[in-house]
């Protein structure tokens, strides 16, 4: 059967594709996990108060939250169109 | 003192209601004095997979807000003598359960019981919410599928943030894993995740590995916990998973393709 499989060019096992978008969309969700409640509010809003001066996309924006021992750091990085 | 263990999963039909029915009774029959809880308000369901649905008389919120005591509410199970039940209600306020109620409840059954298990609904609204809040351990149901290892990982996280044990920044909420449904046949076709690619996506220990089996639907049709059918697979792993959750080294079965015989092929093979 496994040799047939291969002569046939078998796609790849539909296992091992859940399993790659699973460590992806897992690795998001737990980057998440330890942000405050307020930082997908506050993404939308930094995005809209950009927008009125620079059209970028939804995923021109990227906002990270660090973490240290006595203060955070929150990292804004915005990607501008060529003018 | 009785440890609190919720059954949980996130996404809904994996099989958190059979399971915490199964464990419930598997505690039992090894002799801890054990209850288990329906929280699903408005959807109960955990009376019927334990057979006793005719029985109910008061239920979780009833003794919440005062109309009924706990001894009256509580069902003795017909089969095991030291396992209790406490259904949910049928109402359809959700709002019914409130955190310190629940609290009250549960500080007055830690008293008598070994182990209280509470039988979580799926998502992860309030009712989920508070049915894991007072946990010292949680039982997270997973079936080998995208949406359930997903909804898992969620799970994950609010017991990581969102119960007493969290916010008073005492020892973890300990996570074990329960994979339900498990179809070492497909597992072998590359057409099912296996039980070490959910182990390393979720990153918790093991608990128990319950295989697909007919056993199960046959054990909730006839509202006798699956734990009692000892001669099917599922029953002897959700065994399996009471032992390793007393602590016991119990090593894993049923995870393995076996390759029909010649004789199993001719006449059938063994029940399932």
């Amino acid at each position: 059967m496994k040799l047939l499989d291969f002569l046939k060019g078998e796609r790849k096992k539909s296992a091992s594709v859940a399993k790659e978008r699973l460590q992806i969309i897992v690795a998001h969700q737990r980057s998440q996990r330890d942000q405050p409640d307020y930082m997908p509010m506050l993404e939308r809003e930094l995005l809209e108060v950009i927008r009125r001066y620079v059209q970028v996309d939804q995923d021109a924006i990227n906002i990270n939250l660090d973490r240290d021992e006595d203060c955070s750091v929150l990292e804004l990085n915005v990607t501008l169109p060529r003018s | 003192m009785a440890k609190i263990i919720v059954v949980t999963s996130g996404k809904g039909g994996v099989g958190k209601t059979t399971s915490a029915a199964a464990i419930a009774t598997g505690l039992a029959l090894r002799g801890n004095k054990t209850i288990v809880i329906d929280f699903d308000v408005g959807l109960r369901n955990l009376d019927l997979v334990m057979g006793c649905e005719r029985r109910v008389v008061y239920d979780l919120v009833n003794v919440i807000q005062g109309e009924a005591g706990l001894n009256q509410a509580m069902i003795r199970d017909k089969r095991v003598d030291n396992l209790h039940i406490l259904p949910a209600s049928q109402t359809r306020d959700k709002e019914a359960l409130t955190s310190e109620g629940i609290e009250q409840v549960l500080d007055e059954l830690v008293k008598d019981f070994d182990y209280i298990l509470c039988d979580s609904p799926a998502g992860i609204e309030q009712g989920a919410q508070l049915a894991m809040y007072y946990a010292d351990a949680a039982v997270v149901v997973t079936n080998p599928e995208v949406s359930s290892v997903r909804d898992s990982d969620r799970i994950l996280g609010l017991l990581a943030s969102k119960t007493r044990r969290a916010e008073r920044g005492q020892d973890p909420v300990k996570e074990h894993l329960l994979i339900t449904r498990y179809n070492p046949t497909r597992v072998d076709d590359g057409d099912m995740l296996n039980l070490e690619d959910i182990r390393e996506i979720l990153a918790i220990d093991l608990i128990g590995l319950i295989p697909e089996s007919e056993a199960v639907l046959r054990s909730s049709n006839q509202g006798i916990p699956v734990t009692h059918d000892q001669s099917s697979d599922a029953g002897q792993a959700y065994t399996d998973t009471v032992s390793r959750l007393l602590g016991e080294d119990v090593p894993l079965r049923f995870h393995e393709y076996q390759k029909k015989g010649l004789f199993s092929r001719m006449f059938g093979g063994g029940r399932r």
